[in-house]
């Protein structure tokens, strides 16, 4: 006490923490923001953020390439190369890694390190952190998608399109947009939530999206071509993800479709909305399940 | 007021009974829970934070029901797990501020705190490194961090000396003793070491396969716990003879003569039979009772 040596810190001794407490609701929004933010790789080391930054850079470039042409020919066109609502499944296989890399990132790195516990002992309930980051990458896919979107709309205005249809269409493809990224978000959460291992997250993730896509419009092709019958063709979009929210955003917001059939008649469509609809909430509850029971070792 | 308090708490699992009918009460201060692995300390502390829910009976922290009142029983609790529970690549920093934050605290708050809580457990320059390249015990420091960043009522501390070499298992129990002492925070702190326990805690509890063996103050524990043990340099037995002639249990283990030390008349009565034999005494040694002896001894006798 009496010699202690110069520019030494002073323990200033403990102090008390009287300030505001938020509620679960504030509390489920830093980890939206959190998840967001990680969805990125904001916040996490340099190594996390080449691969989210690296496929946003990629995801655009199409959009770019469409904006300039749409200017350079806008003597000879009156309508951008490719609908902005067909954007999302000729870009799918981008969307497919982003979510096959993040959903592990988000949960599987939760469950490895053990650290879900410290969340569950705190003030948050178990559905809040499943709503936190079901919103974050739901809303990260979607910015992934309404990026390139903004590009070609904002290009099509140079070009002078007709401003008030290309404003339709961007906003109808925004809202399929959010549908496509609820459905891809739910089932990579699902699957990334079984699995501690990183790596048997990103590969099944993959695996599920690609092959299901491929195998559908492979399937699709056959039956709609050689066999002759588009209506069965059409039923098989429900298979895939990607195909289905296609179908949704087909027959409500009245798209162009992009898969190989698209769903058949009025039935069919209101069976891809409802559909569309049961997946995702079908993922909710698994996960809600899931975390019912995960951690309590 | 009892901060913790259960009644005939029960959880059953498939297979084996975790807690059977325990009925214990907890004051402020330093509270040891102590018993062999599998007795039952850690189902307890989940039951208390609403982690995992109970078989039958009831448990409340602070007045506050642990199934109806869990979500405003875990504002005021900090938790410190058994097991590893951090991620490997962020900063102790970042990892705390986050915590911090699902405690309910703002940003800028979360931060500050963050900052003199790892100060509090010894965290200095390192704390900006990513934690996968900690020693155990930084990290064990880095867990004790997260449990108190928000400033809670109670701290509940699972094995917190686990994996720790003497001397880090000493400044984590000073670190303990002064969780109490200066941040006047009541802490629950398990171990199944009784003897680290004792030298920190205010009251003792001890449970075997899930049942109360005993709870009473530490001071009431030690004297009970106490043994001495003692070395001569020959005739080993006769001094034994002796010793439990002047109606002392002696213990043979190997060379070492071991004795409950009760109270000073046991050196008294050492010294006049090792006198009496006319033998060196080469060995006079306070010990403590490891907890796996006091259940040896009880499932030892019953066995016989």
């Amino acid at each position: 006490m009496t010699d202690s040596p110069a520019g030494v810190i002073h323990d200033i001794g403990y102090r008390k923490y009287d300030g505001p407490r938020l509620g679960r609701g504030r509390v489920t929004r830093a980890l939206y923001a959190h998840s967001l933010r990680g969805a990125y790789g904001l916040g996490r080391s340099a190594r996390a953020k080449v691969l989210p930054m690296l496929l946003l850079g990629v995801m655009c470039i199409p959009a770019f390439v469409i904006a300039v042409i749409a200017n350079v020919a806008s003597g000879v066109t009156t309508e951008l190369v490719l609908p902005y609502s067909r954007y999302v499944v000729v870009t799918q296989g981008i969307l497919t890694i982003f979510v096959a890399a993040q959903a592990p990132a988000s949960l599987s790195r939760d469950l490895r390190f053990k650290t879900v516990p410290l969340y569950f002992s705190r003030p948050l309930e178990r559905s809040d952190y499943v709503l936190a980051k079901f919103g974050a990458l739901t809303t990260a896919l979607f910015l992934l998608i309404a990026a390139p979107l903004l590009i070609m709309y904002i290009g099509a205005l140079l070009a002078e399109l007709p401003a008030g249809r290309e404003t339709g269409d961007l906003l109808l493809a925004l809202l399929g947009a959010v549908i496509f990224s609820a459905v891809f978000a739910g089932v990579g959460l699902v699957i990334a939530s079984l699995t501690a291992r990183r790596g048997f997250g990103v590969a099944a993730i993959i695996t599920v999206f690609a092959l299901s896509f491929a195998a559908v419009s492979a399937l699709q092709g056959i039956i709609r071509y050689e066999v002759d019958d588009p209506t069965l063709a059409g039923w098989l979009g429900l298979l895939s993800p990607i195909t289905l929210a296609d179908g949704f955003q087909t027959w409500v917001l009245d798209a162009s479709s992009s898969a190989v059939a698209p769903p058949p008649g009025a039935t069919g469509g209101v069976v891809f909305v409802l559909v569309t609809f049961a997946v995702i909430g079908a993922c909710w509850a698994l996960l809600n399940l899931r975390y019912r029971k995960v951690a309590v070792s | 007021m009892p901060v913790i308090q259960t009644e005939e708490l029960t959880k059953r699992f498939p297979s084996t009974t975790a807690l059977d009918q325990l009925t214990i009460e907890v004051e402020p201060g330093v509270v040891g829970l102590v018993g062999a692995n599998g007795a039952g300390k850690s189902t307890l502390i989940k039951i208390l934070l609403g982690l995992s829910s109970a078989t039958s009976g009831r448990a409340s922290v602070f007045g506050l029901d642990v199934t109806a009142e869990g979500p405003r029983i875990r504002e005021r609790v900090g938790y410190m797990p058994e097991h590893d529970c951090l991620p490997a690549d962020v900063s102790a920093t970042e990892f705390v501020v986050h915590m911090a934050r699902m405690s309910g605290l703002p940003a800028d708050a979360a931060r500050e705190r963050t900052a003199d809580t790892l100060r509090h457990v010894g965290l200095y320059e390192e704390r900006y490194r990513p934690i996968g390249g900690y020693s155990t015990g930084m990290k064990q420091r880095v867990k004790l961090a997260q449990a108190l960043v928000h400033d809670p009522e109670i701290v509940m501390l699972d094995e917190p000396t686990n994996g720790l070499d003497p001397v880090g298992r000493d400044e984590m129990l000073a670190l303990i003793r002064r969780i109490w002492s200066e941040f006047g925070i009541t802490v629950l702190v398990t171990s199944h070491l009784l003897g680290e326990l004792e030298r920190i805690s205010d009251h003792v509890v001890v449970i075997d396969g899930g049942r109360l063996l005993r709870s009473s103050s530490t001071s009431e524990f030690t004297r009970t716990s106490q043994t001495l043990a003692v070395e001569v340099s020959a005739e080993a037995d006769a001094v034994g003879e002796a010793l439990a002639a002047a109606g002392l249990t002696v213990k043979r283990e190997g060379r070492l003569l071991v004795l409950p030390l009760d109270d000073d008349e046991v050196y008294d009565l050492v010294r006049d039979a090792v006198a009496a034999q006319g033998v060196g005494l080469i060995r006079l040694e306070q010990g403590r009772h490891h907890i796996s002896e006091i259940f040896g001894e009880d499932q030892g006798g019953a066995a016989r």
